[in-house]
C-alpha cells in the first residue's frame, strides 16, 4: 500500500507535467458538471462552403496557438533570466503592424497584395528580433532586471506599432491571407494549430540536437559557475530573448490574420500575462533553472482551456483578468519554496503518525 | 578633468542620481521656456502640470518605498483605477458621503497591501509576479464593479473637486487684460504633505533607514538585527496605501469612474522613480529625487505635445525613451561602483 503510494508520488507528482494535467482534469471535470455539451464539436461548412470543425474544444486549439508559441519563447526566457519579458503583447502589435505595412505597402485599401505574404513574414520576423534583441541586450549586458527591461518596450510597443503604419488601420481584402489565422480550403482544423505545431517541432528539434536546452539551465541554476564552465551567459540570455522575438513574429501573424486588420491598443491584451501563466502552470519556476518545454506549451492550452470556459459562462471579457489574477497567485502560493516545505513537512507528520499506528 | 572625477567619487549614488535628476528637470523646464516660450513662461502651466500629476506623484513615492527595499509594485494603475470607480459608484448610485468615499479609497489600497505584502515578504514570492497577478485583479474587479465610464454628480464631491487654492503672487494677465490668480487644487496640497512626510520618513525615522538597509542587503540587514520580512512587508503596505490615497486624489481630479483610467500610471510611477535616482537594486534612492522624476517626466510629455506632436504615441514613445536611458545611466554607475571596489 505505501509502496504504491510512493510510486504514485515520485512518478506521477513528482513529475512536473503533472501540474498542467491536474490542471486540465480539474477542468474537464467542472466542464462535464455543468455541461457537457461543451465537448460537443460538429462538422459544418463556412460562408466559403469549405468543411470546418466547430465547438468550444476546437476554440481552445485554435485560440490557444499563439499562447502555445509564445509560450515555447518565454520558457527559455524564464530559465535563463530568471524574470518573464512582460512586452511580447506590444511585440505581437509590431510585428502585426510590420506584416500589415508590407502588404499593404502605404495605401491603407489595397486592392492586391503589395508583397508576398512570406516577405512580410520574413520582414516581421527581422523586426520582431531586433526588438527583442534591445530588450536581450538591456537583460544581458546591462544587467537590468527583465521585467524592468521589457517594461520600456511594453510602454512604447503598441505607440511604435501605430507609428509603423501611421496610425492608418489597414485591411487586407486578399483571402489568401485568411488562411493563417482561419481554416485552409477543404482542411477542417484551424490553421493556427498546425502552426503552433511547426513550432512545437522546432523547438523539439532545436533541444534535441543542440545544448541549448543544457546551457539555458546552467545558466539559469548558476550564472557563475556557468562562466566557469565556458559557456558566455551573456550570450545565451541574449540568444533566449531572440527566439523569443521570432515567436512573437508567428504570433503576429496569426493575431493580424485573424482580423486581416489590426487594432493597436487591444490585438493581443494581456496576452503577455497568459504567456506568464501557462509558463507557471507547466510547474516551472519562475525565478529561472530548470524548465520543461511540453509542461509549458501544455500549460498554455490550459490557459486557454480556462479562458474559454469563462466565457462560456458568460464572464465579461474585461472581468477576466480577475479571475485570472486569483489562479495565478493560487499557483504561485502554493509553488513558492515555503509552502511546498511546509505541505511536504505536513505530509510527513501524517505518514509518520500512520507508521506509529501500524 | 582629474579634479571632477575627484568630486564625483566623493559624491555618493543618491547624490550623483539626484544631481541629474535635478539638472534634467531644469535644463528641460529652461529649454521649454526658451524655444517654445508662450505657455511654459506662464506660472500656470507649471501649476497644471502639478494639479494633473498629483495623483501620479503620491503614488510615485510609494514606488521608490518598495524600490528602495528592493522590491517593485505594478498594481498602483490597477488600484487608482479600482478606488476611482467604486468611490464613483459609492457617491453616485448609493448616495455615499465623501468622508466615507475617502476611507474606502483607503481600504482598498490597504488590502492590496495587506495580501500582496504578505506574499511578497512572508512567502518570499517575487513581487514583481504578485503585483502583477494584484494589476489584473484591480483591473478585472473594476468592470466587475462597473462597466460604463461615468462622470460624478454628487453635490458636496463636485464642490471639493472645484476647490481652489490660490497661490499669490504666481497670476498672469489672461488674454481679455483680466488679472488671473495662479491656482492649485487640493490634490496638490495632500501631495506636497506626502512628499514631505516621506522625505522626513526616510532620513530621520527608523523605519525608513532599515528600508535602506534591507534594500543595500538584506543578509547584512538581518544580522544587525532588523525584521527583515516585516520591513518588506511594511513596505508594500504603506505603498498600496500610498496608492489608495493617490486614487482618491486622482479621483477628485478627474471626477469620473472609468474601468481605462490610470491606465499605464504604474509605469509612469517607476519610471518617475528610476529617472529620480531610485536604483532598481535597492538601497539607493530619495523622495525628492522622486518629485523631480515625476516634473521631468510631465515637463517632457507637456512639451512633446505642445510641440504639436499630440498624437498619443508620442508619449508613451518620449516616456520609454526617458525611462531606458536613466537605466542605462543607473546600469554604469553600478559597473562603476563594482570596478571602484574592486581597485
Amino acid at each position: 500500500m505505501s509502496k504504491g503510494m510512493n510510486f504514485l508520488k515520485t512518478k506521477i507528482l513528482g513529475r512536473q507535467i503533472f501540474v498542467p494535467i491536474a490542471a486540465l482534469l480539474i477542468l474537464t471535470i467542472f466542464n462535464l458538471l455543468v455541461d457537457p455539451s461543451f465537448f460537443k464539436i460538429t462538422l459544418g461548412y463556412n460562408s466559403t462552403g469549405d468543411p470546418v470543425l466547430s465547438g468550444y474544444l476546437i476554440t481552445i486549439l485554435d485560440y490557444g496557438s499563439e499562447l502555445a508559441i509564445l509560450a515555447i519563447g518565454m520558457t527559455l526566457v524564464t530559465a535563463s533570466c530568471g524574470g518573464q519579458d512582460i512586452s511580447v503583447g506590444a511585440g505581437i502589435a509590431i510585428a502585426g503592424s510590420v506584416i500589415l505595412r508590407v502588404l499593404c505597402g502605404g495605401n491603407s485599401r489595397p486592392e492586391e497584395l503589395q508583397a508576398p505574404i512570406i516577405v512580410a513574414f520574413l520582414i516581421a520576423c527581422l523586426v520582431s528580433m531586433a526588438f527583442s534583441a534591445f530588450n536581450g541586450v538591456l537583460v544581458a549586458y546591462f544587467r537590468i532586471q527583465p521585467m524592468v527591461a521589457t517594461l520600456i518596450l511594453y510602454t512604447a510597443g503598441r505607440s511604435i506599432a501605430a507609428w509603423i503604419n501611421n496610425n492608418e488601420l489597414p485591411v487586407i481584402s486578399d483571402n489568401t491571407f485568411t488562411y493563417f489565422g482561419g481554416f485552409i480550403p477543404g482542411i477542417p482544423i484551424p490553421t493556427p494549430f498546425f502552426m503552433a505545431m511547426l513550432c512545437v517541432i522546432a523547438a523539439a528539434l532545436l533541444l534535441k540536437f543542440t545544448n541549448l536546452g543544457l546551457y539555458t539551465q546552467t545558466v539559469g541554476i548558476n550564472e557563475n559557475s556557468a562562466r566557469l564552465n565556458g559557456l558566455n551567459p551573456q550570450f545565451i540570455k541574449f540568444l533566449s530573448f531572440v527566439i523569443l522575438g521570432l515567436c512573437v513574429a508567428v504570433a503576429g501573424l496569426i493575431k493580424v490574420s485573424r482580423l486581416s486588420s489590426i487594432n493597436y491598443s487591444v490585438i493581443a491584451k494581456d496576452i503577455e500575462m497568459d504567456a506568464i501563466l501557462a509558463v507557471a502552470l507547466g510547474g516551472n519556476a519562475l525565478s529561472g533553472g530548470k524548465f520543461n518545454m511540453w509542461a509549458s506549451i501544455l500549460g498554455a492550452y490550459v490557459i486557454q482551456y480556462l479562458t474559454t470556459t469563462l466565457y462560456k459562462m458568460n464572464v465579461q471579457s474585461d472581468a477576466l483578468p480577475a479571475y485570472k489574477a486569483v489562479v495565478v497567485i493560487l499557483l504561485v502560493v502554493l509553488s513558492a519554496p515555503s509552502v511546498r516545505a511546509y505541505l511536504s513537512k505536513l505530509g510527513k507528520r501524517k505518514s509518520a503518525v500512520k507508521k506509529e499506528v501500524a | 578633468m582629474k579634479k571632477k572625477s575627484g568630486v564625483f567619487s566623493k559624491a555618493t549614488d543618491t547624490q550623483i542620481l539626484l544631481f541629474i535628476t535635478i539638472v534634467v528637470f531644469f535644463g528641460m523646464y529652461i529649454g521649454a521656456m526658451i524655444f517654445q516660450g508662450a505657455g511654459f513662461l506662464k506660472a500656470q502651466t507649471f501649476f497644471n502640470i502639478l494639479n494633473a500629476n498629483a495623483a501620479l506623484i503620491i503614488t510615485s513615492c510609494g514606488m521608490s518605498i518598495v524600490m528602495i527595499t528592493g522590491g517593485i509594485d505594478i498594481s498602483i494603475g490597477g488600484v487608482v483605477a479600482l478606488v476611482s470607480m467604486s468611490c464613483a459608484v459609492y457617491l453616485d448610485r448609493m448616495d455615499g458621503n465623501v468622508p466615507m468615499a475617502f476611507a474606502l479609497a483607503l481600504l482598498i489600497g490597504l488590502a492590496f497591501g495587506l495580501v500582496q505584502g504578505a506574499l511578497v515578504a512572508y512567502l518570499d514570492i517575487q513581487p514583481f509576479i504578485i503585483t502583477l497577478a494584484g494589476m489584473f485583479f484591480a483591473r478585472g474587479m473594476t468592470t466587475i464593479v462597473n462597466t460604463e465610464p461615468f462622470n460624478v454628480a454628487n453635490e458636496a464631491f463636485v464642490a471639493l473637486k472645484n476647490t481652489r487654492i490660490i497661490v499669490p503672487g504666481f497670476g498672469s494677465v489672461n488674454k481679455k487684460g483680466v488679472y488671473v490668480n495662479a491656482y492649485v487644487e487640493i490634490g496638490v496640497i495632500v501631495a506636497l504633505v506626502v512628499v514631505l512626510l516621506m522625505f522626513l520618513l526616510l532620513r530621520y525615522a527608523k523605519f525608513g533607514r532599515n528600508l535602506y538597509a534591507v534594500g543595500g542587503n538584506s543578509q547584512s540587514a538581518l544580522m544587525l538585527g532588523i525584521n527583515v520580512r516585516r520591513t518588506r512587508f511594511c513596505s508594500h503596505l504603506l505603498c498600496s496605501f500610498l496608492a489608495g490615497l493617490g486614487g482618491f486624489v486622482y479621483f477628485m481630479h478627474v471626477g469620473s469612474g472609468s474601468a481605462s483610467h490610470a491606465t499605464g500610471m504604474e509605469m509612469n510611477a517607476i519610471a518617475s522613480s528610476i529617472i529620480g535616482g531610485t536604483m532598481l537594486t535597492g538601497g539607493v534612492g530619495n523622495i525628492i529625487g522622486t518629485l523631480f522624476g515625476v516634473l521631468s517626466l510631465s515637463t517632457i510629455q507637456n512639451i512633446v505635445s505642445s510641440a504639436g506632436l499630440d498624437q498619443a504615441w508620442w508619449t508613451g514613445i518620449t516616456t520609454a525613451a526617458m525611462l531606458c536611458l536613466f537605466l542605462v545611466v543607473q546600469s554604469i554607475i553600478i559597473a562603476r561602483k563594482k570596478r571602484q571596489s574592486a581597485k
